[in-house]
This record gives structure tokens, C-alpha cells and sequence, in this order.
């Protein structure tokens, strides 16, 4: 292994810039020249210690947790469910900005429940019970607004099945929220086919936008109070907000001019037969698309639906593959799907299938009445098969961070 | 490699062209630093050679630029970007993506590179400028100087022949500018990289330079000669070529060292004569202390607690922890009235921070703040800017109007002050600035005027600034030194942070430095900075060991 860059790393400046003659052979015709004596095998070599796995695995382990809570009310597996994903959470995410996320998730699920709660106790609930818990005096409505009823009589039971309901939702949510703070979203959009790419920056750039116009916000908002005025309320949120959108403008213009300058949006020339062609494909495409989704779901379309769907799908990923011909670009260092990319979606999309099997074979486990009110209990092997999801635990674990940096933007610069 | 034949550049809805009939050619391999006041063009020309200007800024552009042969008037600023990298001053502007590696490797993505040579570049890339350990760091949390060479780092992996440099040191610390110069340098040495940079912070720069692109003007034609050719009748000079010109020294010296070794002389002279030293007005009654600092800090308990102490703002044992980030350690500082004193010290070091709990905008942790016997994140806000004013990094965040009158009024209306105070004072530190004018199309010394300012309207006896020279060139700055002084003779405390030791020297009566948020230096300028390398200004530097702080100080001392 003397040609990876590792080595090369080691024996000084002269033979690191040795490269120089490569330099200008590589100038001139830069795509063609990957060096023979450099084939691919650095990457996979040190794989587990420098490279994240691939961020579809981890969204489609965290969405197929998802799909599996939607299957369940039981709140004994809805919570082994949270505890499974946030296991893998706290073992398997990097120390980086968009890591934090998963607080914000869990905080957004508690907020969900107490949300669903409030309804219950407050709007009522279509569920009749017989245990009332409190009475809340009733607001009375007029006649229009019947069926909607302020206040009343609370029963546990409604208590419980909007707290199973809520559940589920918040399970589905912190779901969510792991595989964000797993995976790095921008590196996910970097799988885009080639001719979305572009679109797929402005994704990014877009995604980045919001953070720092909250970052800009607060830092006006901080500064009202060396001009004497509160830093709390409505109205100063007002005034700062045209000199923020004034900023956030001028931001984007230099990061679009920079992006400009360092090829953002070149091109290669491709036949105008293509082009008309891709246009074409694509557009056919997507109105086929279009009709076909129509047709499967109305009930007259039965016999054209599917075809039309799946020939419209064809042809609009033709058309994508065909732009794709127009884009230059190439990836560094593609996240590869490898071994451990499969074990954790296979690991997610089990549960998942379980989950159906379960529901299949005995709903009543994995949805406890509530009418009457009993205690949930826990089904064995649906339950092991949550546990099923801890294997990126194992196959994935963050590796150590090269400084535990308790400050880490007090290194000298 | 590159060359401007006969160029002038009108922005649209401007009556006169911004740069005019700019005539010249940059030879491969060279450095060539771009000198002018502020307002010239420079960053016209450096647009220029990109294809930024005017494809992006939009305008007309008559005559021709060639990049390497290529016209940028055919040329888009994309189809230049594999021979022409670009980077501005604020790093933050550019980053596309938000990890060290991916970004250097994002021009390289669009050009198409295979990812075999995309590889190898990075790797390069990551050791020819130090960045290996970062590799995987987030770049939100890497320092200004990190970012900065990340950013050359970024522009660098495609190996364009040509890099633009828009001010790339002004936001950095001493140190961190010397390793972005020390990077260019070595791509000039070793990689022949072709450099056209401009930069206000001569005194930084002017030592690399092959030779000088002068912009003597607005409107005036752009002359290219070796630099000590230029220093001489450039109307922007860093301090060793003002004492060379006050010294007759021919030809001019440009580094520290050529100075050092024609002064013996000069030395001789002065040798007799000690710098006059502006001594704080502090009252007979309250006496400065002459304990320092720290020592103070150990007797406070055997000090009864005064409310209002002799002291305009007086800080004990204060800890700010942020994000889990101990962003200041047991800091210690008291500032007696009229006194001027410098925070120095390393890009997050914690000036900004001290700063900040002074004016009350961050709350201790531990320890505590007081200004005027008051806490300042306890105060009302209308009542605390009467005591203490702070006028931050960024101007524009504490002006919200959308005109120089309206933005004067309201600073009126806040502080109470009688209507029309704000606009005679903006008329006294700010000549020829009229009602009308849009805060954001003042040019940045004169946004920091606007601001200090409104600031002022209230009369805060404590003045905060915080990095008040970035951007600035010596003109401005300059002023901005007249100002301050005037204030300071008035009677008001000034504190400010700054990397910008000249500023320091000509201003401060007193330098505290501080590194990883603790207080590591604390005394009388002269002393402070003769003992630091990096700190040191360049007169200094010369005449060491007599301690000689300005140009200002020796031509005093040999009239």
C-alpha cells in the first residue's frame, strides 16, 4: 500500500509536490488522467475508522422505525422504541452541529403529547368512557357549533388513548430526529442523481439560510439593547427584521458570486438532440406520472392506471439520466454502501416486517384496549424484535473523536 | 498571466467609471499587492480578473482582461474557475459546504476532477497548509485564522495559476495573519502560483510583494513598480516606511529588519529623549493604584465594598461559560475613568466576550461585573446606555433605519438626548454626510462613525469598541484616532479589543492581554507590547530596546 496518500504524507515536501509535472499534465486535461498506479482500495481499507456510513442507511433504518410505530398504540413497544433509536443515537452519532438535533426532536415530541392532551381534556374526545377523572366546566356553544364541545366531563379513558395516540406520533418524530442527528442531511443530498445536483445545492444552501438568519435575529435583537430599547418582545422583533432580511441578502449574493467563481453551474456541451430529447423524456415523464397516480387511485382507471404510472416513472428517469449528461461534476469520496450500510437497513426494514407480521397475527397486542381500560402488557417476540434495531450499535459505533475538545474553538489558530 | 489592457468599469446607475483606463500586466509567479485608499476600485480590478465583475455585479466593462490567455469577456467566472480561485475577506461568505475535507474538495467536484486526482489534491492541500488534523472538523467551529485557510485551501485544490486575495488578513490576529501570508509565500516559492492581492494592513503584506499595483486615486491610472518605488509617493503607508520617510532613509525600507539595520543612527538620536507618554487624566481625589491588577484582586476582601468605587467599570473574578465552552476564566479588570485600554490577544480569546458582560449583553456565569456601581445585565436598558456604550464588530447591527437622519432621530428619541444632538455630532465626526444617505451604502469607516455616534448620544462615560479598525485604511483610521482621542481628552473611558497593534500603540494608555480567556498581561502599553513578539508594533520593533511605540512619538521627540 505505498500509493496512498497516507504514505505520501510522510516523506516531505519534495516528493509531496513531486506531483508537480502530474500538476500540469493533470491541468490540462484534468478528468482523464486518475493515475493507473492508484486504484480505489485506500478508501475501504480504513473504512470503520474514517468513513461515516453511507446517510440513506441510517435514513432508511430511522424511517423504517417510523413505519413501525405507526403499526402499534402499545406504549410498552413505543417506548422500547425510543429507548432502541436513542441507544443508537447516543452511540453512533459524530460530535458535529447537526448531531444536536436530536434534543430539538425530543423536545418537539414531548410537545406533541402535551399538545394531544390538551385536546383531549380540553375539546373531548369521541371515545366514551365511564371513568370521569375531573369535570371542567362546560363553555356553552352556540347551535352552529354543534358537535364541538369546551370543557365538559374528563374521562380516563380518553386520558389514555390520546396518550397512546400522542405516543405514536412522538415515536415517529424521534424517529425522525435520529436520522438527522445521524446523518449529515447535505451529505445525503450528495447522493442526488448528477442532473439534480444542482438543484440539490440550492437545497442545501436554502437549508442553511434558516440557522443563520435565527443566528442573525438574536444578535440584533441582543444589539436593540446597547441603543437603549428592550431586547424582549414583539415590536423589536419588527424592527430588526428588515435590516436581518437586508443581511441574509447580502449573504447570499457573496456566497452565490463565490460559488459562481468556483464553477458552481458549469456545464458540458451536449448534441441539442439530447437536450430536446432529456426535455422531452422528462416532462412526458412526469405527465404520465401524473395521469397514471390519477388513474390508480380513481376507480375508473383501474385498467390504464398502472401501465401509464409505470411508463411515465421510466421515461422521467431516462429524461434524469440522459441531464445528467449536461453535468461535469464528479464526487469526492461517494459514502460507499458497504457491508455495514446493508446490515443497519436490513436491521431497520426486519423490525419493520415484524411489525406487519405481529400486527397480523395478534392486533389486540399491539393495540391494548382502552375500552375497557386494562393495562397494556408486552408481547414477547414483537418486543424482541424491536431490539432487532440496536444492531447499529454494534456495526456502526461512532468512532472515538480525535480530540474530545471540551472548547473547541479555543485551538490557536 | 494576467493582463488589463486599457480597462474602465462603469456600475450601472453611477455617472463616472469606478476604475478607469487601468493599463497593466501581472507576470507568473508573481505577488502583486494591490495599494489604494478605500473607495479606489481595488476590489473593482480583483473582481475583474475573476470574470466577477461585471458578469455577476453586472455594470459595463470596456477594454479587456486575459486570465491566462482566456477572455473574460467570453469567459463566465465559471469557465474561469479552474485557473483563477478567488478568496474574499470574510471566509464565511464562501464555504459552500460544512466540513473541512468536503469543502476543499467542492471546486474540484465542479470542474469534474476523477476522484482518484480529487483525493490526492485534498490530501496535499490538507499538509501544504496545516489543516490535516481538521480534516473532519466542522467548519462552524474552526477560528477566523483556521477559516481563512481553509478557504485558500479551497480555491487551491483545483491548482488555478492565478489567486485573488480581497483582504485576506483583516479579520485575524497577528499570528494567524502571519500563517495565511506564510501560505501564500510558499505557493508563490514553490508552486509559482501567480498572487494579486490587495490588503489595507500594509504594514502585514508589503514585505512579500514583487511588486506594488498602486491606485493612488479614484479615477486615476494604476501604476505598477517594485515597492519601495511605490511606498514612496503611495498616499498609504505602513509605519516602518513613515519613519523611513522621517528619517530620509533612500531607498525606503519595507521590512522591519532593512530598518533595523539602517536605525543605529536614529537610535543615537534619541537615545537622549524618552517618548512622551500621555498620562491618564485621572482626578486628584482618586488616585490610580499602583498596585496592578492582580494583586488588587487578592485584597478586595480587605477593601470595603464601595458602590460607587473610584472606578469607571471594575470586573472580579469573572467566569463566562457558553455552549459548555469556558469563554472567560476568572477574569480580573478594573478601568479607572479616562483611562484608554486595549484588549489584545488570539481570535476568541474572549475580548469580544468582555466586552459583552460589560454592556450587559452576556450574563456571568460566575463572578461580577460593574459599571458605575451598577450591574450591567441587571440594568434597564435606556438607563444603562447613559453609562456605558459598546459599538460592535459589525456597525450596521445597531443601525436600523433606513436613512442617516431617521437613524439619528431615534438615537435622539432613546437616549432622551435634545432632538438634534445625534446629527451635530455625526456632522462633527463626520463631515459631508448628508440626511439622505442609506447606513448600507456608507463605506465601512464611515458606517463605524455613524455608529459611535449614535452610541455617543447618550454621553456613556465607559466607550466600548470592538475591533473598530477592520476594513479601515490608514485615512480612516486615522481619524478614527483623532476622534477617539478627543473623547478620551473629554473625559471618557475607552476600552477597546483590537488586533490591530499600530491602533493599539497610538491609542491605549494601558494593553491587556488575554489568551484562552484569562488575563495574561496586564500594564502600561510600552511595556505590554515591546515584551511580546507579535504584539509589538513595528516602530517598536526598530528601536527596540528603546520603547518607541509611533511615528507620531519620534517626530515629537526630534523636533
Amino acid at each position: 500500500m505505498t500509493d496512498t496518500g497516507h504514505t505520501e504524507r510522510s516523506c516531505g515536501q519534495s516528493c509531496r509536490w513531486g506531483g508537480t509535472g502530474g500538476r500540469s499534465g493533470t491541468r490540462q486535461a484534468p478528468a482523464s488522467a486518475p493515475t493507473p498506479r492508484r486504484p480505489q482500495p485506500s478508501r475501504t481499507r480504513h473504512a470503520p475508522a474514517s468513513t461515516p456510513l453511507h446517510p440513506g442507511a441510517w435514513w432508511l433504518w430511522a424511517l423504517s422505525l417510523g413505519t413501525a410505530a405507526t403499526r402499534t398504540t402499545n406504549p410498552l413497544l413505543l417506548t422500547l422504541l425510543i429507548a432502541t433509536s436513542a441507544y443508537v443515537v447516543a452511540t453512533c452519532r459524530q460530535n458535529a452541529p447537526w448531531s444536536r438535533s436530536y434534543n430539538t426532536f425530543l423536545k418537539l415530541a414531548l410537545a406533541v403529547i402535551a399538545l394531544r392532551f390538551a385536546f383531549a381534556v380540553l375539546l373531548g374526545s369521541p371515545i366514551p368512557g365511564t371513568h370521569t377523572v375531573v369535570t371542567l366546566p362546560e363553555v356553552p356553544l352556540p347551535d352552529w357549533a354543534q358537535g364541538i364541545r369546551l370543557g365538559g366531563r374528563v374521562h380516563a379513558e380518553a386520558l389514555v388513548f390520546a396518550f397512546y395516540d400522542g405516543l405514536r406520533l412522538a415515536t415517529l418524530l424521534i424517529c425522525v430526529g435520529a436520522a438527522n442527528s445521524l446523518a449529515n442531511p447535505t451529505r445525503l443530498l450528495k447522493c442526488l442523481p448528477g442532473a439534480l445536483y444542482e438543484m440539490g445545492v440550492a437545497v442545501v444552501v436554502a437549508l442553511t439560510f434558516a440557522p443563520n438568519l435565527i443566528a442573525d435575529v438574536q444578535r440584533l435583537r441582543a444589539a436593540r439593547r446597547l441603543r437603549g430599547r428592550p431586547d424582549r418582545g414583539f415590536k423589536g422583533l419588527l424592527q430588526v427584521a428588515l435590516p436581518v432580511l437586508e443581511g441574509a441578502l447580502e449573504r447570499s449574493v457573496a456566497l452565490a458570486a463565490a460559488m459562481d467563481a468556483r464553477g458552481y453551474g458549469r456545464t458540458a456541451d451536449v448534441p441539442p438532440a439530447v437536450r430536446r430529447t432529456t426535455s422531452a423524456l422528462t416532462l412526458g415523464g412526469l405527465l404520465g406520472v401524473c395521469a397514471g397516480t390519477y388513474g390508480v387511485l380513481t376507480a375508473e382507471g383501474g385498467t390504464y392506471g398502472l401501465p401509464v404510472l409505470l411508463l411515465g416513472l421510466t421515461a422521467a428517469l431516462v429524461g434524469l439520466r440522459l441531464g445528467g449528461r449536461r453535468a461535469v461534476r464528479t464526487r469526492y469520496r461517494p459514502d460507499p454502501w458497504d457491508l455495514r450500510a446493508w446490515l443497519v437497513t436490513g436491521s431497520g426494514v426486519a423490525v419493520t416486517a415484524l411489525m406487519f407480521l405481529a400486527e397480523a397475527e395478534n392486533p389486540a397486542a399491539l393495540e391494548p384496549s382502552v375500552i375497557p381500560l386494562t393495562a397494556p402488557t408486552l408481547p414477547l417476540w414483537p418486543a424482541a424484535a424491536i431490539l432487532l434495531a440496536l444492531l447499529p450499535a454494534f456495526v456502526a459505533p461512532a468512532k472515538a473523536s480525535p480530540k474530545p475538545s471540551p472548547k473547541p474553538t479555543k485551538e490557536p489558530s | 498571466m494576467i493582463r488589463f489592457e486599457n480597462v474602465s468599469v462603469t456600475y450601472d446607475g453611477r455617472p463616472e467609471p469606478t476604475v478607469r483606463g487601468i493599463d497593466f500586466e501581472v507576470p507568473e509567479g508573481e505577488l502583486v499587492l494591490l495599494v489604494g485608499p478605500s473607495g479606489v476600485g481595488k476590489s473593482t480590478v480583483l473582481g475583474a480578473v475573476s470574470g466577477l465583475v461585471p458578469h455577476f455585479t453586472g455594470g459595463t466593462l470596456s477594454g479587456r482582461v486575459t486570465v491566462a490567455g482566456r477572455d473574460t469577456r467570453t469567459h463566465k467566472p465559471r469557465e474561469l474557475a479552474d485557473v483563477v480561485g478567488t478568496v474574499g475577506q470574510d471566509p464565511l461568505a464562501h464555504f459552500v459546504t460544512d466540513t473541512v475535507e468536503d469543502e476543499l474538495a467542492y471546486g474540484m467536484e465542479s470542474l469534474g476532477l476523477s476522484p482518484a486526482v480529487m483525493r490526492r489534491r485534498v490530501e496535499e492541500t490538507l499538509d501544504l497548509l496545516s489543516l490535516a488534523d481538521l480534516r473532519d472538523r466542522p467548519i462552524a467551529t474552526l477560528s477566523g485564522g483556521q477559516q481563512q485557510r481553509v478557504a485558500i485551501g479551497s480555491v487551491l485544490t483545483p491548482h488555478p495559476q492565478v489567486l485573488v486575495l480581497d483582504e485576506p488578513t483583516s479579520a485575524l490576529d497577528p499570528a494567524a495573519a502571519e500563517e495565511v501570508l506564510a501560505v501564500l509565500q510558499r505557493l508563490v516559492h514553490d508552486l509559482g502560483t501567480t498572487v494579486l492581492m490587495a490588503e489595507h494592513r500594509l504594514e502585514r503584506v508589503i514585505q512579500y510583494a514583487d511588486q506594488v499595483a498602486l491606485l493612488p486615486s479614484p479615477g486615476a491610472a494604476l501604476t505598477l513598480t517594485s515597492p519601495a518605488e511605490a511606498m514612496a509617493v503611495s498616499p498609504v503607508t505602513p509605519p516602518v516606511v513613515d519613519l523611513g520617510k522621517l528619517a530620509d532613509w533612500s531607498p525606503l525600507p519595507l521590512t522591519v529588519r532593512d530598518a533595523r539595520r539602517r536605525a543605529g543612527d536614529l537610535r543615537d538620536r534619541l537615545a537622549a529623549r524618552s517618548p512622551e507618554i500621555r498620562e491618564p487624566r485621572t482626578s486628584p481625589a482618586d488616585p490610580r493604584p499602583a498596585a496592578p491588577p492582580r494583586r488588587r484582586w487578592f485584597n478586595r476582601t480587605a477593601r470595603p465594598a464601595a458602590p460607587q468605587g473610584p472606578h469607571t467599570a471594575e470586573v472580579r473574578g469573572l467566569t463566562v461559560t457558553r455552549d459548555r465552552i469556558r469563554a472567560l476564566h476568572e477574569v480580573g479588570l478594573t478601568v479607572s475613568p479616562g483611562e484608554t485600554v486595549a484588549l489584545m490577544g488570539r481570535n476568541g480569546a474572549g475580548k469580544s466576550t468582555l466586552l459583552n458582560s460589560l454592556v450587559g449583553l452576556i450574563t456571568p456565569t460566575r463572578g461580577t461585573v460593574e459599571v458605575h456601581g451598577r450591574t450591567p445585565h441587571r440594568t434597564p436598558p435606556p438607563e444603562l446606555i447613559r453609562h456605558v456604550g459598546l459599538v460592535p464588530q459589525e456597525p450596521l447591527d445597531l443601525l436600523y433605519a433606513d436613512t442617516v437622519a431617521a437613524e439619528c432621530a431615534a438615537a435622539d428619541a432613546d437616549a432622551e438626548a435634545a432632538p438634534g444632538t445625534c446629527r451635530a455630532l455625526v456632522t462633527e465626526l463626520l463631515p459631508g454626510v448628508a440626511d439622505d444617505t442609506h447606513p448600507r451604502d456608507l463605506s465601512e469607516g464611515q458606517r463605524l462613525t455613524l455608529a459611535l455616534a449614535v452610541v455617543l448620544t447618550a454621553r456613556p462615560p465607559l466607550l466600548l469598541l470592538d475591533e473598530p479598525t477592520r476594513g479601515l485604511d490608514y485615512a480612516a483610521k486615522a481619524r478614527l484616532v483623532t476622534v477617539l482621542r478627543g473623547l478620551a481628552a473629554e473625559g471618557h473611558t475607552i476600552v477597546l479589543a483590537t488586533h490591530d497593534v499600530e491602533l493599539a500603540a497610538e491609542l491605549a494608555d494601558r494593553v491587556v492581554l488575554l489568551a484562552e480567556g484569562e488575563i495574561i498581561a496586564d500594564g502600561p502599553t510600552a511595556e505590554v507590547v515591546v515584551s511580546s513578539p507579535s504584539f509589538a508594533p513595528q516602530i517598536t520593533k526598530i528601536l527596540a530596546p528603546q520603547q518607541w511605540l509611533t511615528v507620531t512619538q519620534v517626530r515629537q521627540a526630534l523636533v
